[in-house]
């Protein structure tokens, strides 16, 4: 066909000239490497974060004492003590839709084992854990019932204390001293690594919220209380019987605002992700003007290239050539840069997000989406800005073409 | 001999800012098939205004052209296109090769444009360069090769589509006298085969070749004779002293 020769001259062109072509290209390949990475990047973290929101436990609800306003973010700040364990208990009686409660508390304390020494955080909770927070053991076993009305001395270890205790041994049925107080090691917990925020989720110590509470913190209230609904499709009602139970209990009357705040899981979910989601638009948004200042590079180039070809353009004028066939010829030359471009991108762009995601241990979640809808718009810069410099050849008068020097 | 070209009455005009230039003032003459003819006159008589027009690369102001019987006046600017493709070859003074183009590439240029591609492409191209003597420098580039020779890849490429008339503006323009009798020499063994040829020239030497003269002057045909003894530049070539040895 006629016009796929006139493609193959475009190539032929464009290649007689590596180095231009080359330098042209560079601006496409530029946005639309970032575009890749950056909505890479975007995506992973949006991925990770949430695959850690579900690995918390699926329909998790917390609640928090102290009212949103007050700033009851911090699982651990409460200088609050209104939430207590008799609050968990009747949630637990009462509330049809949740299925598992535990109360929270949270201390911090230096942990001793023979010559090895660590600090880390202490949390304690009921045997509802297992259930609400999907943690499942490495090694050993949970402390049971007895343990928490009991208030026994057991704990359970995060691989993080584990390798800096006891590296390479088995810590299960050793004694360590927390404060001073000598705790049995009754289990390991599996491994999670740093969660999004960049903490270590395996430097901790889990024990019966009770022994944190009489043995370690010295209270009796409760930091926070953690809920289980029965599915994400009654979180809401959850949340409703919670917060109405709350209220009779802790005597609040209508119109006051609650001393507590309920927090699903759900909620966090949806904020994070709306909020990683504008972020991703916005660093796409401005890689994409690199990509609008690639096309600007596109359309100089090939003015510039016209008006050197003036001369070719009017002698296959003279010899047959219509002024649609030199339109294609030109716009053909514009396309092949801006989808080469793009392809070249594509593989930049795939290239250092994995670059990235290596050295910085950022997640990166290359979407197949990002690189079809880039090679697409990198075709589309090619006709758009090479559109005018084509039509300003195909119209030229080949007696005065003729004529250039 | 059927009448190829006719025109009547033919103008062009100008517009040069405020100016109005009559380039051609109704100029009328027929060609016919198979004829040889030098156009003549001194610069703005109007030859390259009728060469433009007879090579449907300009339309007329007024007046009408027929070419192979076809009203080519008023046809739009891609019939034209196709008709310079099919009906016209031309051949320039600058001889207008692309330049990173080699010679058998440059010569298929015009079947680009035929609307129908042929694998046959080369071999058409090698026969054309064949029949201007350039067999075996059909991969050679146009600065490798002479002027004499780039002309003949010029005429090689206006032959490949088996144009009804060739058009050229003086040819010889750029190449010395004896290269210039080689071209006239091609183009006489081409219109022996039947082949019309027009040409542009200054040179009353080059003109002497054709069968006919036309001279132009201000716009209007002043002069139109056959010429009764062309000569041959077969003939011319022999008589030429032979080429000195490059020291």
């Amino acid at each position: 066909m006629r016009y796929l020769q006139i493609l193959k001259i475009a190539f032929k062109a464009l290649a007689k000239n590596k180095m231009r072509s080359g330098l042209t290209m560079l601006g496409i390949i530029i946005g639309v490497a970032a575009v890749i990475a950056m909505v890479g990047i975007g995506a992973g973290a949006k991925n990770m974060v949430n695959a850690q929101i579900a690995s918390l436990g699926e329909n998790l609800l917390t609640i928090f004492p102290g009212s949103q306003s007050a700033g009851a973010f911090h699982g651990g700040a409460g200088s609050r003590t209104t939430l207590t364990e008799e609050d968990a208990r009747a949630i637990k009686d009462n509330c049809s839709a949740v299925v598992a409660v535990s109360p929270v508390v949270r201390s911090s304390a230096q942990v001793v084992a023979s010559n090895q020494n660590w600090g880390t955080s202490v949390e304690g909770y009921s045997t509802d854990f297992t259930q609400i927070r999907s943690w499942p053991l490495a090694a050993g076993s949970f402390f049971t019932n007895q343990d928490v009305s009991g208030a026994t001395k057991v704990c359970i270890l995060g691989e993080t204390v584990v390798d800096n205790l006891f590296p390479g041994q088995d810590p299960v049925g050793e004694i360590i001293r927390v404060k001073k107080l000598p705790f049995k090691v009754i289990g390991v917990l599996i491994p999670k690594g740093q969660n999004a925020m960049g903490h270590d989720q395996d430097d901790l110590i889990i024990m019966p919220y009770t022994t944190v509470q009489k043995k370690i913190a010295g209270i009796t209230h409760v930091n926070s209380i953690i809920v289980s609904a029965m599915d994400k499709s009654k979180m809401d009602l959850a949340t409703s019987q919670i917060s109405e139970l709350l209220r009779v209990r802790h005597k609040i009357q209508p119109g006051q605002d609650d001393d507590f705040t309920v927090r699903s899981q759900l909620d966090v979910a949806t904020a994070v992700n709306s909020t990683s989601s504008v972020m991703s638009i916005l660093l796409g948004a401005i890689a994409s003007v690199s990509l609008i200042v690639g096309g600007i590079g596109i359309m100089n180039i090939m003015l510039v290239s016209v008006t050197e070809r003036t001369r070719e353009i009017g002698i296959r004028m003279a010899i047959g050539a219509k002024s649609r066939d030199i339109m294609i010829q030109f716009l053909s030359e514009s396309i092949v840069l801006g989808l080469i471009g793009g392809i070249i991108g594509i593989l930049v762009g795939v290239l250092s997000a994995r670059l990235i995601s290596a050295i910085l241990h950022w997640p990166v979640l290359t979407s197949g989406l990002a690189i079809a809808v880039s090679f697409f718009f990198s075709g589309i810069v090619g006709v758009f800005f090479g559109f005018y410099p084509a039509r300003k050849a195909s119209l030229l008068d080949p007696i005065e073409a003729l004529r250039y020097e | 001999m059927a009448e190829l070209i006719t025109i009547e009455n033919l103008a062009k005009t100008y517009k040069l800012g405020d100016y109005e230039i009559h380039a051609l003032r109704g100029i009328n003459l027929s060609i016919r098939n198979g004829e040889f003819v030098a156009i003549m006159g001194p610069s703005g008589s109007g030859k390259s205004t009728l060469m433009n027009i007879l090579g449907c690369l300009d339309r007329p102001s007024g007046g009408k052209y027929f070419l192979d019987g076809i009203d080519v006046s008023s046809l739009n600017r891609d019939s034209l296109a196709e008709i310079r493709n099919k009906k016209i070859g031309f051949v320039f003074q600058s001889f207008n090769l692309l330049s990173r183009t080699t010679a058998i590439e440059n010569t298929e240029l015009p079947l680009l444009y035929n609307g129908d591609s042929t694998k046959e492409k080369a071999a058409k191209a090698r026969r054309a360069l064949n029949m201007v003597g350039l067999e075996g420098r059909e991969n050679s580039f146009p600065n490798q090769l002479s002027g004499g020779q780039q002309q003949r890849v010029a005429i090689a490429r206006a032959l490949i589509n088996s144009p009804a008339i060739i058009l050229a503006d003086e040819p010889t323009g750029n190449l010395d006298t004896r290269t210039s009798i080689e071209v006239m020499e091609i183009f006489q063994a081409l219109n022996e085969k039947g082949i019309t040829i027009v040409l542009i020239t200054h040179e009353l030497d080059i003109a002497s070749y054709a069968k006919r003269d036309i001279a132009f002057r201000d716009g209007k045909i002043v002069k139109d004779e056959m010429i009764a003894k062309p000569k041959i530049a077969k003939n011319e070539l022999l008589l030429m002293p032979p080429i000195e040895e490059e020291a």
